[in-house]
């Protein structure tokens, strides 16, 4: 049977605040499940023109399965947010790519003609589920060497990492991740991250987190706009005595969710739903788990390579930011400066917060929203590092790009 | 007395209240609509202990309320909103607060203090706003009632202002204000006509549609959109607009009406909705503070009333004594019911074959004897499964499981050889019901409940020639099974605990409001009724006019005359209960001749409706010779209210049931007893007929009175 694939685009993602995990968050006395259900339900309310019933599949990713994160995470999603029964879902884990893995997953699917509409999102509720809750690795990683014990620990893999690359030194991390912090807060101050966000009510039943009862959760919680390199430099580091990770110019541990609605260019089309950004290729890679953030390196070749691409081609970056030092190493790696402005303009995750499986959509939501304004640029990545050793990347082409409307003027002009 | 002074008094007077906190958090509104100071309701606990309010609650909400008055007053919120905890508003008033208050003068308090507090709500310089999260009753629906906004989940089960229903008016604002935000039709249709239904509660979609909420959003994020549509309001982006009020002739019309309801439905005999009615008339100038003192003083005439007394009582037999059956052996000693069998298939036994499918869901099988009884009786089960399946009662699989699990035999062995409960519900007479036990011994396990519906025979008698009578009980039921909750559990001379137990396990999934019951002839509902309806016919047959003497009780506002009672039970069987106890209390019990020569000349009621109005039917007087004794409507009413009263008290003597709570338990759940009643005891009590007749009350003072 003769088969056509399709285009996949990037239709609208959401996202809920992110919150600091731990007994004084936000989110300390909210499910999982709710998180991600309040950004399901908030995608149907921004596109009335999406019956519910045309959505072929709800993959949400998590990375502790457990609990509210488990039973099959996207059928109970869906379920809970009322779409109807018809409608199936399915769990996802790839760690820190979970939604991303969502997304390359069921655009996969798209491409090859077995869905239309998908929902693709993550959520990662780290106070209820802290990074390694009942996991149990197998005795033979160890007594066969299979991988370093720091494998298993993302603070030291990234130590590991300065290791590699001497001149990425802790000043240059810090000096990004304040940065990073002071991008994030003036793209709060012009607007650009709110319209992306689902307000959360948030329950508190305990005084010493603050003020009882319901709240309302409408803004980032791990942000510390005005961080300075003087705030940075005395923080301790808590992989290594005398390291260079700190909580400082890496990301935190949070609680937070994402989800984004992903189509068919022509379903879209016929639907009436808008076209925000246009999948061009993806690829994972995996190196040595001891230096998990090196991963995007090899993830950005294959997905150029698929895409006939180089990295020249690319105007915009969204680089999910667990530690600076592994950011640099892939800007180190394609020569990009530390400050260019191509990458990470409205700040990262050391600024917003990294509730694992759910980063990936926050990616696309940021790359999303700089494509509009960006008419002049036509290809953006969206990039990240993943735990044991692997990277993973999308690659997007911007349906605003200006060339394309001259591309078909000429075109139509023949 | 301030405000704060008057709570103080209360909640001294109420030291085991659980206290509902009113937390205050605010919020940054998105879009720059401001900040919001949010009030949460919540006394601590989860959703299986709903959040009241009780003097020591009032007081909390009345110290936020100083805090956001404050804010307010400096500019630094913009509105005020008031939600409550997971899944609970708030469910009003805690009863057990009104239970301890002795003094009319604290009666008041109760009353004004919630005022007080609530209407500084509605005197805030900001507007505020009310999101009704989940349940809401009486003063939590009040609550809202007080703010200038309000939304409703969609999920939300349950909503209403039962007090008239207990006997009480909706105090704290709720017959003032509800009228004058939905008119005085919608408002009585909530405060009058819901609650004196079987307190029938609205959802959330009815409390939208009536326009009591300006908007509603689903559970799954109610209060994110609550909020976010309060910031839109303070933004000026959406402008709430509720229909006019028709304060003209209409207003009067409303509340003539809801007068015409109340008669129907408590006949003139409970003070509270007709009080609460005289508040919604008197609402209609949108006088708010003068109808709130009228509230004030209904309140308090109510709170130190019998009939709120009694009401409260009722309310706690229903809701706590039914849950804990009195006398009940532990539970632990119940045996597994797999499997049920029904002798017989009349429309009795068929009723209880469909109820035992659908509550247990295990297989019922009916016997009869023959095959055409049989067919008839699983048909008219397979017919209201199918009426169930119309009314989406039911969807088409678990009809299809209910279906499938009633069938019938004639072959009892086959039928009966594994099941573990299998009632009779043969024909009222010892002999045939003691073949019936006997046969089934036969091909049953030993352990297997023997059961009978029997409305007046001995269980005891019964049992007598079974080689195993421990395994007998009493399960005697009440017509129409599927809408009066009574079942009365006999134990038989012989019945043992685990039988026992297995009984009162099965009448609770069943969800039957069980009371364990003496072996003593037609145990409680049946001995009660007959002894009354019994006093109120010998009146006839002495001399007294049928319509006087049926009229006679109409100060009680029972559900029905004592002759239409008698037509709903049937004259040929209330004659066959009556020559049961009259052989038992010959002098106590007597057998009309008249109500013999009515069922002899087949008849089937006293009444005929032929005219257009309820007459005595011709051909009925006709039978009727009556002697020359002709009796007022009072001195019949003595009459009857003594016999009550000296039948109870010999119950209690005999020990049929454990205490007189019991026999209003029964009454209210068998007989549809009023509430203001008390079932009857508080009734004969407060009117002096106890003394009279026993020379003691039923009830302690402050058992279903103002206490001492």
């Amino acid at each position: 049977m003769p088969r056509t694939a399709r285009d996949v685009v990037f239709v609208d993602g959401v996202r809920t605040p992110f919150g600091k995990a731990g007994p004084k968050g936000i989110y300390h006395e909210t499910r999982a499940d709710d998180l991600v259900v309040k950004c399901i339900r908030e995608l149907l309310r921004r596109n009335p023109n999406l019956p519910a019933e045309r959505i072929d599949e709800v993959a949400v990713a998590a990375t502790t399965q457990i609990g509210d994160q488990g039973l099959t995470i996207g059928r109970t999603a869906a379920l809970l947010s009322g779409l109807p029964k018809s409608v199936p879902g399915y769990a996802i884990d790839r760690m820190c790519a979970g939604a991303l893995t969502a997304v390359t997953t069921t655009a996969g699917g798209i491409a090859f003609g077995a869905y239309d509409v998908v929902v693709a999102g993550g959520v990662e509720h780290m106070g209820r589920h802290p990074m390694g809750e009942g996991v149990d690795p197998n005795p033979r990683f160890v007594s066969e060497k299979l991988v370093d014990e720091s494998a298993l620990f993302m603070g030291m893999t990234a130590e590991n990492l300065h290791d590699r690359f001497p001149h990425l030194t802790k000043e240059r991390c810090d000096a990004y991740a304040v940065a990073s912090q002071e991008k994030a807060a003036k793209a709060y101050a012009n607007g650009k991250i709110q319209p992306d966000l689902v307000p959360i009510a948030v329950r508190r039943t305990n005084p010493e987190a603050g003020e009882t009862g319901w709240g309302l959760a409408v803004s980032d919680e791990p942000m510390r706009p005005g961080t300075t390199l003087e705030n940075l430099a005395g923080l301790k580091t808590p992989f290594r005595p005398h390291g260079r990770i700190t909580a400082g110019n890496s990301a935190g541990l949070n609680d937070g969710a994402t989800a984004s609605l992903l189509a068919a260019e022509d379903v879209a089309e016929e639907l009436g739903l808008p076209v925000r950004m246009r999948l061009v290729s993806y690829a994972f890679a995996g190196v040595e788990p001891e230096v998990m953030g090196i991963g995007p390196v090899p993830a950005t070749e294959k997905a150029l390579a698929k895409a006939g691409l180089s990295i020249s081609d690319i105007g915009a970056f969204e680089v999910n930011e667990a530690f600076a030092v592994q950011v640099l190493a892939f800007l180190d790696h394609y020569g990009i400066a530390d400050d260019d402005e191509r990458v990470n303009p409205y700040g990262g995750a050391i600024a917003f917060g990294h509730p694992l499986a759910s980063s990936g959509v926050r990616l696309m939501n940021q790359l999303a929203r700089r494509f509009e304004e960006r008419p002049d640029v036509r290809y953006g990545l969206t990039t990240m590092c993943i735990g044991f050793g692997m990277g993973g990347t999308v690659i997007w082409e911007n349906p605003h790009w200006s060339g394309a409307t001259q591309n078909a003027q000429i075109e139509g002009a023949k | 007395m301030t405000t704060t002074e008057m709570l103080q008094r209360a909640a001294e007077l109420f030291p085991d209240e659980v206290v509902t906190t009113a937390h205050v958090r605010h919020i940054d509104l998105p879009g720059q609509a401001g900040r919001f100071a949010l009030i949460t309701l919540d006394n601590g606990f989860d959703h299986t202990k709903p959040t009241t309010f009780g003097p020591g609650s009032l007081a909390r909400l009345s110290e936020a309320l100083d805090q956001v008055e404050r804010e307010a007053a400096a500019g630094e919120i913009a509105a005020v909103g008031v939600t409550g905890k997971p899944f609970i508003f708030a469910v009003g008033a805690d009863l057990k607060g009104v239970e301890v208050l002795k003094e009319r003068s604290d009666a008041v308090a109760i009353g004004k203090g919630g005022h007080d507090v609530f209407k500084r709500i509605a005197a805030l310089p900001v507007p505020s706003f009310a999101f009704y999260n989940g349940a809401a009753m009486g003063g939590g629906v009040e609550i809202g009632l007080h703010c200038t906004y309000r939304t409703v989940s969609s999920g939300v089960p349950a909503f209403s202002l039962p007090e008239c229903f207990l006997g009480l008016v909706p105090g704290w604002g709720g017959c003032t204000l509800l009228p004058n935000l939905i008119g005085p039709q919608k408002a009585i249709q909530v405060v009058i006509e819901n609650s004196l239904s079987q307190n029938k509660q609205l959802r959330g979609v009815q409390v939208y549609e009536l326009g009591i909420a300006d908007a509603i959003f689903e559970p799954a994020d109610f209060l994110e959109q609550s909020l976010l549509w309060a910031a839109s309001v303070l933004k000026g982006e959406i402008v709430v607009e509720r229909p006019e009020i028709d304060r003209g002739e209409a207003w009067d019309q409303a509340v003539a009406h809801g007068r015409l309801i109340a008669d129907s439905k408590v006949h003139g005999a409970a003070p509270a909705p007709y009080r609460a009615l005289d508040i919604i008339a008197g609402a209609k100038d949108g006088d708010l503070q003068k109808g709130f003192d009228a509230e004030d003083e209904a309140l308090a005439d109510l709170i130190m009333s019998g009939e709120l007394r009694s009401g409260i009582y009722a309310f706690n037999l229903v809701q706590k004594r039914a849950k804990r059956p009195a006398g009940a052996p532990d539970k632990s000693l119940a045996r597994k019911v797999t499997k049920v069998g029904v002798v017989g298939a009349g429309l009795m036994a068929s009723q209880l074959a469909l109820l035992f499918a659908r509550r247990l869901e295990v297989p019922v099988v009916l016997t009869d004897i023959d095959q055409e009884r049989v067919d008839k009786g699983v048909g008219y089960v397979h017919g209201e499964i199918d009426k169930l399946l119309e009314k989406r009662r039911v969807s088409p699989d678990k009809a299809n499981r209910l279906k499938a699990l009633v069938t019938g035999s004639l072959d009892k062995a086959a039928a009966f050889g594994d099941a573990d409960f299998v009632i009779e519900a043969v024909f009222e007479e010892m002999g045939v019901k003691q073949d019936v036990f006997a046969e089934l011994e036969a091909v049953v396990s030993p352990e297997a409940i023997l059961a009978t519906n029997t409305s007046s025979l001995s269980v005891t008698e019964m049992a007598s020639k079974l080689q195993h009578p421990e395994r007998v009980v009493g399960f005697h039921f009440f017509n129409p099974v599927a809408v009066l909750p009574l079942l009365e559990i006999v134990r038989g001379e012989k019945t043992d605990d685990a039988s026992l137990a297995t009984a009162f396990a099965t009448a609770k999934k069943l969800k039957k409001t069980a009371v364990l019951v003496k072996d003593a002839p037609a145990f409680v509902v049946n001995r009660v009724l007959t002894r009354f309806l019994g006093t109120v016919l010998g009146t006839i047959d002495e001399g007294t006019p049928i319509e006087v003497a049926d009229r006679a009780l109409q100060p009680l506002g029972l559900p029905m005359s004592p002759i239409v009672l008698l037509e709903l039970v049937g004259p040929a069987v209330a004659h066959h209960v009556a020559g049961t106890l009259h052989a038992a209390f010959p002098d106590r019990f007597g057998v009309s001749e008249n109500l013999g020569r009515v069922v002899k000349a087949g008849k089937r009621g006293i009444y005929t409706w032929a005219s257009g109005k309820q007459e005595v039917d011709p051909e009925v007087a006709a039978l009727f010779e009556v002697g020359s004794t002709v009796l007022t409507e009072e001195q019949v009413r003595d009459k009857a209210l003594d016999a009550i009263a000296e039948e109870i008290h010999l119950m209690l003597e005999e020990g049929v049931v454990a205490e007189a709570q019991d026999v209003d338990l029964c009454l209210i759940t068998g007989a549809g007893w009023p509430f203001h009643l008390g079932g009857i005891t508080p009734y004969l009590d407060r009117e002096g007929v106890s003394e009279r007749v026993n020379g003691k009350p039923f009830l302690a003072r402050g058992v279903a009175s103002v206490p001492a």
